[in-house]
């Protein structure tokens, strides 16, 4: 399964919490903490942290398509 | 159905927690949860009524959508006092967009998770001197004034730089921002207190910067990003809300913890567990237990009801926290619980905690290292002895003497 991940930057709050799920993944631009995504097609490995990651983003700001 | 107008029998909404079970939520609002999810309450002695809103699903709902807004200052808004004065623009937890976004913004990039997590051995240092202190004395000690109530004093004077010596004066302020008998003129006194103290700070930080908020703040002054009394009054917000909530904390996750000794190994096995065992926690105890408030904009269905513009909302995360369609059994404390992350007690939306992974961070550092160092730690009387704190917004007990 391919697991596609999009980030909406404006709608970010920099809670940072996709960050502690999945460094992998997320990063935070170091001038306001906006969320920076590190790899748009994650392996498989990481998918349970990126989905989590999505759930409790408080702003959903982060989009995945399952293929 | 649409209970809109059913306001005339509501009750008060009360924090008060039954003394036999002073961690969980009132047991009025988990029964409503559990047969009338959104429903009528009433505020300010019934002058004011509101819709509690106790489902997870319902909670984010709500605090995810713009159309409820933040802003105390509209007329009806459902504040925690009647007597309530307009927030200063950087409490911005009280503003919505742009106000909101402008305060934020300047503050974000403090709490990222690698600036914090560049903290954490600064964090590590200050709980073993805390702890080195506390048990080179022979117990009791009340462990809220030498260890609960310092620590986050102490972490978050050293993020913002401003001086530990003075905790007696932001600490005695802060009380009033969340002591629910406090009236609107004490609430003004005690923001100018911090604001000109504050002030004060950020220009003597002008002549001798460091590496700390108080500085940076000041050269968002200089951009023209914020103004100085703006300045001042983030720094105060943060100075309060980096101490209040993780004080709090700690000590009732300490009380929890041994409530459930069999748990404390899971607690003691590794980063990733007390990581985790940190979030059930923070889910089982959301001491931010006021409700969070807010104020429809337009009409919007949540769940069965159309909530219409210019009604209050209160969320109260206690409650949603233990909704048995979001967390299975969800009144037992299970540190390895797998969603436990998924909990709302930082809240939800754009105005989710800012500080989180420092408090996270505190958390995981000190819940540890205090069960490690002391495992013999006790509390030094019955439970029904300790006195919890039934009307502040910010849940946690007066004192708690301990032994080890």
């Amino acid at each position: 399964m391919n697991l596609k991940v999009e980030v909406d930057v404006p709608k970010c709050v920099a809670s940072g919490q996709c960050v502690m799920l999945a460094p992998e993944v997320f990063d935070q631009r170091d001038d306001d903490g906006m969320v920076i995504l590190l790899d748009d097609t994650p392996p498989a490995e990481l998918h349970d942290a990126v989905r989590e990651s999505a759930t409790v983003c408080p702003a959903a700001a982060i989009r995945l398509a399952e293929s | 159905m649409d209970h809109a107008m059913t306001s005339a029998t509501s009750s008060e909404f009360v924090l008060t927690r039954p003394a036999t079970a002073p961690l969980d939520p009132p047991p009025v609002y988990s029964r409503l949860r559990d047969e009338e999810p959104i429903t009528r309450v009433s505020i300010w002695e019934g002058r004011l009524s509101a819709w509690l809103v106790t489902h997870w699903e319902d909670a984010r709902a709500v605090l995810g959508n713009p159309a409820f807004s933040s802003d105390t200052s509209r007329s009806g808004f459902p504040t925690f006092i009647e007597d309530s004065r307009p927030a200063p623009r950087g409490f911005f937890a009280n503003y919505d967009p742009p106000v909101h976004t402008t305060m934020r913004r300047t503050l974000t990039r403090e709490f990222m998770v690698k600036k914090i997590d560049a903290l954490r051995p600064a964090i590590t240092d200050i709980t073993r001197e805390l702890l080195d202190e506390m048990t080179g004395e022979k117990g009791p000690v009340d462990f809220v004034e030498r260890f609960a109530l310092p620590l986050p004093s102490l972490v978050i004077c050293e993020l913002l730089g401003v001086p530990y010596e003075d905790h007696d004066f932001f600490q005695s302020h802060s009380k009033v921002f969340v002591d629910l008998q406090s009236t609107g003129e004490q609430f003004t006194a005690s923001w100018e207190a911090l604001n000109s103290y504050l002030l004060q700070l950020l220009t003597a930080k002008r002549s001798k910067p460091g590496d700390d908020v108080l500085t940076r703040l000041g050269e968002h002054v200089d951009t023209g990003a914020v103004s100085e009394r703006d300045a001042a009054d983030l720094a105060a917000f943060l100075l309060f809300a980096g101490h209040e909530t993780t004080a709090n904390m700690i000590a009732l996750g300490t009380i929890t913890l041994l409530q459930h000794p069999d748990q404390i190994p899971y607690l003691l096995a590794g980063p990733a567990e007390a990581a985790n065992a940190v979030e059930e926690l923070l889910r089982y105890l959301a001491i931010v237990h006021g409700g969070l408030r807010r104020y429809a904009l337009e009409d919007v269905r949540i769940g069965d009801v159309t909530i219409r513009a210019g009604e209050g909302v209160i969320v109260p995360l206690h409650v949603a926290n233990r909704d048995p369609e979001a967390f299975a059994d969800p009144d037992r404390l299970d540190l390895g619980r797998a969603n436990a992350r998924q909990h709302v007690t930082f809240g939800y939306g754009i105005h989710q905690c800012l500080g989180q992974p420092l408090a996270r961070a505190e958390l995981q550092i000190v819940l540890p290292e205090l069960f490690r160092r002391l495992p013999d730690l006790r509390i030094d009387v019955p439970l029904e002895d300790i006195t919890f704190k039934q009307s502040t917004t910010v849940y946690g007990v007066h004192e708690l003497p301990v032994t080890w």
